[in-house]
C-alpha cells in the first residue's frame, strides 16, 4: 500500500451534552445516573399534544461555545424538525436546526507541534439540538429508557480539515478543553456527553476534488475515533489503489474486531424531510445578549494563558497547563501564600502531571488535592522541609488521602534548621574526617561538597542545606 | 313536567346558579338524562363521564353556595376528544388511542377546571380532526340534530350536535380548517375560532401545528364571549400562545355596529354554491346595512388556492405530528418479530383511511426532491393568501361570508372521492391559512329545514369586533333556531 | 390520459418513510387519491411565487425561553401506566438490531 500517494481527508461532527440543569425542553432533570424513565415527563415523553418551551441557558451556552470558536452568531436562526423512526425517539422527529444554525464558521487552532507548527481547523457550524433516549438490548427483547430524551445538546461540525488520525485527535481534545473552560459541557466520552460521528474519504495527494466518503458514529473515545479513522483510511486507499469505488456509507467502529462494518441501511434510509418547526418561534439572538454571554464567560484557554505569561511563566510552562481546565485550575489553587510561582508550575508540570499520567482516574482524582500540594510547596519556601522531603511526601499522599502536615510528621521529614544542632554535626563531621579537612584548608574547594554530604547523612538528610552551608562554611574559614 | 334546565344558555344557566333559583346537580342532571335520552341517534359523545360530572356538580354548588363563584360554575360542558384530559380516556376518535389516559390536562381544561365548568363527557369528531363530517371517526359518525340522514359536519361534528342538542350549554372543539366553523353552521349554533395563538394549544392533541386553534360552541354569541374570556391568554407551555391581554369579551357586547365597514368577497359567492345559503347570507347583510353598518365588495383573488396550499401544508405537519404514535409508549401495539414491523403494522391497524391518506401526502410533500415544488410552495401561496387579508382589511373592518357552500350533506354522500369533501371547505380554510379569527353565527334555514350559517371574519386580534357584530346580529331577532329532530 | 402525478413505486417509499403497511389494494388506492390531489395542487402553479417570502408561522414574533430549573419530579408509573409492553420501569419492544 502506498500511503504517501494518497492524502486523508477528515471532518468530524461532535455532538456534546450541555451542562444544564434541566432539559432543552422541559423542566426534567439532566442529572446522569438516575433509575430508568424517573427523568421524564409527557413532553420528553412525546404524548399526544405537549408542546415544547426553549431553555434560555441552553442558548446562553451555545452562544459561549461559538464566541470561544470564534463564530458568528446568528442573530435569527430557526428550529427544524428532522424526521425518522426509531424507539428512543418519541416524536418520531427531533427538534433540531437545519439551514439556520446559530453559530456560523469559526476555529480551533491545535496546540504547536513539536517544530512548532499550528494548524488552523475551520468550524462549519454549530446548532442546538435534542438528544435520544436509549434502547439497552437483551436477549429477546429491546428495552427503552427516555432520561435521556431531550437533553441539549450542541452539534460542532468542522470543515474537512483535518488530515490524519493525530489531528483528529489533536482536534477533539482541543475542543473538549475549551468545551470544558467554558463550563459549557463536561467533556465526558465515558458517560455519553461528548460524541463523535467521523466523515473519512481519501484522495490523491495534490489533488482538488473530495473522494466519497464513509461516516463512522458514534465513537466514545478518543482511542476508537484515532483508530476507527486509521483503519479505514487504509481500508479506503486499498479499495483506491485496487481500482474500486468507495461506497458512500455509515459504518459502525467495532472496538474489539478492529475494523468498521457497514451498518443496516434500511433504518438510515436519509430522507430527514426536514421543515421549520411550526411549535416555536424563530430564535431571536439580540446584540445585547450575545455581549451580555460575553461578559459572563469564564476565561478562555488563549487568554488564561497570556495571563500566566504575563504573571511570569514561560510561554511552554503556560502552555502546558493550560492545556486541561482542571490542571490549569489545580495550578492556581496552589498558589495562595505561595510566592514562588514558577515553583509550583514546575512542581506541577512534573511531579503531579507524572502522577496524574500514571493513574487511570481522571485528573482530580487521582492526585492529592491542590491546596495540599500548596501547603507542601509552603513548607519548602518557608524552609520547613527540604525539596526532596516534599518529593517523598508527595509519593506518599497520592494514595494515602492524608494532609501535608500530617505525612510531614508521620514521615518524620521535618528539616532541622536548628542552627546548634547542625553546628554540633558539622563539628562532627570534621573531627572524623581530619584528612580532609587538611585537603580542603589547602586549596581543594570541591571537598566543601563532601563535607556538606557527609553532614546531611549524618542528620539523616533532614538538615536544612542553607544552614549547613552557612555554618560549615563560618567554620571552614575561621 | 320534567325540567329541562338543560335547553338554557350559559348566560340564563349561569345567572339562575349564581342567584341560587337552580343548582348544578339539577342543570347537570337534565344534561346527563337528556344525553341518555338523545345519544341512540344522535352519537355525539364517545365517553359519557356521569360519575365525575355529578362529583364537579356537587363541589360547584358548594362553590356557588359561598358567593364569588366565577361565570362558568356549574356549567356543564361537552368536551372534543382531542383535548387531553387528566385520568379520563382520549381517543382522539382513532384507534391508535382506543385507550390512552392522559396523565395531564391541557391548559384550557385546566382553566375551565379552576373556573367549576362541568365535563358531562368526550365528544366525537373525525379522527385526528380530519374531516369535515365526522365519518371519518373510528367509532361511527355523529348524527345532525335537525336530520338524522344527515351529517353534522367535521371535525368538531359531536361537540357541535352536543350543543345544538341541548346534551351540553356549551362544548369545546378544534379548527384547522373549519372544524369548527362549519359543524356549527350545519347544526345551527355559534362556533368561534379565534386568533391563532389567542388561545393555549397545550394539551391539545395535534393534526397542523401552525393551524390548529381551539374554540367553542355555544348557543349564542354572548355565551361565546362568556367562555373564550376563560379560554383565551398567555400560556407559558405553549411558546406560540400570544401574550397579549385579554380583553373582557362580554363587556364588549353593545350591540353597536353603526359605521362597521363590512367587506363581500366576491370570490366567496361562487357558483355551485346551494342557492338559499347565498340567499340567507345576503339577507343578513341586508340586516346589517338597517342597523347602520355598511357593506363594500372586495377581492381576495387568491382565494381558489387555499384548498391547494391548506392541504400541503396541514398534512406535511400531520405527518411528523402523527409520528409519534409507534406503539412504543403508549396506545395501540400490534406484535411484531421486529420494532419496524411493529411500526408497519401498528400504524396501519391503528389509523383508519383518511388519516393514511394525509400521512401520505404529507410525508410526499416533505420528501427529498419535493419539498420544494410542494411544501415550500404552499408556503409561499400561504404569504399571497394573508396578504390578501391585509390588503381588504384596509378597506373593511370585517368580512362576511357563508360558512360552508351547503347545508348539511347527507350521511355517505361524499365519502367517496376526498377531493369533493375537501372542496367543502373553500370558505373556512383562507381563515386557518392567516391566523385570523372567524366565527360562524347561524342566520338562517333552507327549505329542509336544515340551518344556514354566515362566518365573519376579523383582522388578529379583533374578536371583540367579531363578537359585537355577532351579538348585533342575533339581538335584532332576523334569526329564530328550530328546535332540532332529535 | 393525463400523465400520472406517482407512481407505486413512489407510493411504496413513502409508505416505508411513513412506516404504514399497505396492502396491494391500500397501495393502489392511495396511488389513485394521491394523484387526484397531486393533480389538483398543480394549480399553485399558476402563481408567480419567485419573490414571495415563505410563511412558516403566523404567530408573533419574539422567542418565549425558559428558565434553566428543574420542575418535574420523577413519576414513572404515572409515565409508564400507557406503556403496551412494560419491563420493571423500562419500555419493551422487540430486539433492536444494528
Amino acid at each position: 500500500m502506498n500511503r504517501e500517494a494518497y492524502e486523508a481527508v477528515i471532518g468530524l461532527e461532535v455532538h456534546t451534552h450541555l451542562l444544564t440543569r434541566s432539559k432543552l425542553f422541559c423542566g426534567c432533570s439532566t442529572t446522569f445516573g438516575a433509575g430508568p424513565n424517573e427523568n421524564v415527563c409527557p413532553i420528553c415523553m412525546g404524548m399526544p399534544g405537549v408542546l415544547p418551551v426553549l431553555n434560555r441557558r441552553v442558548v446562553e451556552l451555545a452562544i459561549r461555545t461559538g464566541l470561544a470558536a470564534h463564530c458568528t452568531i446568528a442573530p435569527y436562526s430557526i428550529f427544524d424538525r428532522k424526521s425518522y423512526f426509531y424507539p428512543d425517539l418519541p416524536k418520531g422527529y427531533q427538534i433540531s436546526q437545519y439551514e439556520t444554525p446559530i453559530c456560523k464558521g469559526g476555529y480551533l487552532d491545535l496546540p504547536p507541534t513539536e517544530n512548532g507548527d499550528t494548524r488552523r481547523i475551520g468550524l462549519t457550524r454549530i446548532h442546538i439540538e435534542e438528544d435520544a433516549g436509549k434502547n439497552i438490548h437483551g436477549e429477546s427483547a429491546s428495552l427503552v429508557d427516555f432520561n435521556r430524551s431531550g437533553v441539549p445538546l450542541i452539534e460542532i461540525v468542522s470543515e474537512p480539515d483535518l488530515r490524519s488520525a493525530e489531528d483528529a485527535g489533536a482536534y477533539l481534545r482541543q475542543l473538549r478543553a475549551i468545551l470544558r473552560y467554558v463550563d459549557a459541557s463536561d467533556g465526558k466520552m465515558e458517560e455519553g456527553s461528548f460524541r463523535c460521528d467521523c466523515n473519512v474519504s481519501v484522495r490523491k495527494r495534490g489533488a482538488t476534488e473530495y473522494g466519497v466518503r464513509t461516516e463512522i458514529k458514534n465513537l466514545n473515545s478518543f482511542r476508537f475515533v484515532e483508530d476507527a479513522i486509521e483503519y479505514e483510511v487504509d481500508r479506503q486507499i486499498a479499495i483506491v489503489e485496487s481500482g474500486g469505488k468507495v461506497a458512500q456509507e455509515t459504518h459502525l467502529w467495532d472496538p474489539t474486531r478492529k475494523e468498521t462494518r457497514p451498518m443496516r441501511s434500511k433504518e438510515y434510509a436519509n430522507d430527514y424531510r426536514y421543515f421549520p418547526e411550526p411549535d416555536l418561534p424563530p430564535l431571536v439572538v439580540p446584540a445585547e445578549m450575545v455581549e451580555k454571554v460575553r461578559e459572563s464567560m469564564p476565561e478562555l484557554p488563549a487568554d488564561r494563558k497570556a495571563r500566566y505569561v504575563r504573571e511570569g511563566l514561560t510561554e511552554y510552562e503556560a502552555g502546558v497547563l493550560i492545556a486541561d481546565r482542571d490542571v490549569a485550575d489545580y495550578f492556581e489553587a496552589t498558589l495562595p501564600g505561595l510566592k514562588n510561582r514558577k515553583g509550583a508550575a514546575n512542581w506541577v508540570m512534573t511531579e503531579v502531571l507524572r502522577v496524574a499520567r500514571e493513574s487511570d482516574k481522571p485528573f482530580v482524582e487521582g492526585v492529592p488535592p491542590a491546596t495540599e500540594v500548596g501547603a507542601l510547596l509552603t513548607m519548602v519556601e518557608a524552609q520547613k522541609i527540604s525539596l526532596n522531603a516534599a518529593k517523598t511526601a508527595f509519593a506518599a499522599m497520592v494514595n494515602s488521602g492524608k494532609t501535608a502536615e500530617a505525612t510531614i510528621a508521620e514521615l518524620g521529614l521535618a528539616q532541622v534548621s536548628d542552627e546548634s544542632a547542625i553546628a554540633a554535626a558539622i563539628d562532627k563531621v570534621l573531627a572524623a574526617e581530619p584528612d580532609k579537612l587538611a585537603e580542603y584548608r589547602a586549596g581543594r574547594d570541591k571537598l566543601f561538597g563532601f563535607f556538606v554530604g557527609a553532614v546531611m547523612k549524618a542528620m539523616g538528610g533532614k538538615a536544612n542545606p542553607k544552614v549547613i552551608n552557612e555554618i560549615l562554611r563560618a567554620k571552614l574559614a575561621g | 313536567m320534567a325540567s329541562e334546565l338543560n335547553k338554557l344558555t350559559i348566560a340564563e344557566a349561569s345567572a339562575k346558579l349564581h342567584a341560587r333559583e337552580i343548582t348544578a346537580t339539577q342543570l347537570t342532571r337534565d344534561c346527563l338524562d337528556r344525553i341518555a335520552a338523545a345519544e341512540p341517534k344522535l352519537h355525539a359523545f364517545l365517553t359519557v363521564c356521569e360519575k365525575e360530572a355529578v362529583e364537579q356538580a356537587r363541589a360547584a354548588d358548594a362553590r356557588l353556595a359561598g358567593g364569588n363563584a366565577p361565570a362558568l360554575c356549574g356549567i356543564p360542558l361537552g368536551i372534543k376528544d382531542i383535548y387531553a384530559t387528566k385520568g379520563v380516556r382520549t381517543t382522539c376518535a382513532s384507534r391508535i388511542l382506543e385507550n390512552f389516559v392522559p396523565p395531564f390536562d391541557a391548559t384550557v381544561i385546566e382553566r375551565l377546571r379552576a373556573d367549576g365548568a362541568i365535563f358531562v363527557g368526550k365528544t366525537n369528531m373525525d379522527e385526528f380532526a380530519m374531516g369535515s363530517s365526522t365519518e371519518n371517526s373510528a367509532f361511527g359518525a355523529t348524527t345532525n340534530p335537525h336530520d338524522t340522514a344527515r351529517v353534522a359536519g367535521g371535525s368538531s361534528g359531536g361537540s357541535a350536535a352536543a350543543v345544538a342538542a341541548h346534551e351540553c350549554l356549551g362544548s369545546l372543539g378544534t379548527d384547522t380548517g373549519g372544524s369548527i366553523r362549519e359543524p356549527a353552521s350545519f347544526c345551527g349554533v355559534v362556533g368561534i375560532k379565534p386568533t391563532y395563538s389567542r388561545v393555549s394549544r397545550y394539551g391539545v392533541i395535534a393534526f397542523a401545528s401552525s393551524l390548529d386553534q381551539v374554540g367553542p360552541f355555544t348557543k349564542s354569541v354572548r355565551d361565546a364571549a362568556i367562555l373564550l374570556r376563560t379560554l383565551a391568554g398567555k400560556d407559558t407551555r405553549d411558546s406560540t400562545c400570544s401574550a397579549r391581554p385579554v380583553p373582557d369579551y362580554e363587556l364588549g357586547l353593545t350591540g353597536d355596529v353603526k359605521g362597521l365597514r363590512i367587506g363581500v368577497p366576491r370570490e366567496y359567492f361562487v357558483e355551485g354554491m346551494q342557492p338559499e345559503v347565498e340567499k340567507s347570507v345576503r339577507a343578513a347583510l341586508k340586516n346589517y346595512e338597517s342597523l347602520g353598518a355598511s357593506t363594500v365588495e372586495i377581492s381576495m383573488p387568491h382565494t381558489g388556492y387555499a384548498i391547494a396550499a391548506y392541504y400541503l401544508l396541514a398534512t406535511a405537519e400531520a405527518s411528523a405530528n402523527l409520528a409519534r404514535y409507534d406503539g412504543i409508549r403508549y396506545g395501540l401495539r400490534v406484535n411484531s418479530e421486529d420494532h419496524i414491523a411493529l411500526y408497519e403494522t401498528t400504524r396501519a391497524q391503528g389509523f383508519g383511511p383518511e388519516v393514511k391518506r394525509r400521512i401520505m401526502l404529507g410525508t410526499f410533500a416533505l420528501s427529498a426532491g419535493y419539498y420544494d415544488a410542494y411544501y415550500l410552495k404552499a408556503q409561499k401561496v400561504r404569504t399571497l393568501i394573508r396578504n390578501d387579508f391585509e390588503r381588504a382589511f384596509e378597506k373593511c373592518d370585517l368580512i362576511v361570508t357563508p360558512v360552508a357552500p351547503t347545508t348539511a350533506f347527507k350521511i355517505g354522500e361524499k365519502m367517496n372521492d376526498p377531493l369533493t369533501m375537501y372542496l367543502s371547505d373553500i370558505f373556512t380554510i383562507s381563515v386557518n391559512l392567516a391566523g385570523l379569527p372567524g366565527m360562524a353565527i347561524p342566520c338562517g334555514h333552507d327549505s329542509n329545514n336544515l340551518p344556514i350559517g354566515m362566518q365573519l371574519i376579523a383582522p388578529p386580534f379583533a374578536e371583540e369586533a367579531i363578537l359585537r357584530a355577532g351579538d348585533a346580529f342575533e339581538r335584532t331577532g332576523a334569526f329564530k333556531p328550530r328546535t332540532p329532530a332529535v | 390520459m393525463a400523465e400520472s402525478k406517482i407512481t407505486l413505486e413512489q407510493v411504496r417509499h413513502v409508505a416505508l418513510l411513513a412506516r404504514l403497511e399497505l396492502s396491494p389494494q391500500d397501495e393502489e388506492r392511495l396511488r389513485a387519491d394521491m394523484d387526484e390531489m397531486l393533480a389538483y395542487v398543480d394549480k399553485l402553479n399558476e402563481l408567480d411565487t419567485k419573490s414571495v417570502a415563505p410563511t412558516t408561522q403566523v404567530g408573533e414574533a419574539g422567542t418565549p425561553m425558559r428558565d434553566d430549573e428543574v420542575t418535574n419530579r420523577p413519576a414513572a408509573d404515572a409515565m409508564l401506566a400507557n406503556a403496551p409492553s412494560r419491563d420493571r420501569n423500562y419500555f419493551k419492544v422487540p430486539k433492536i438490531i444494528e
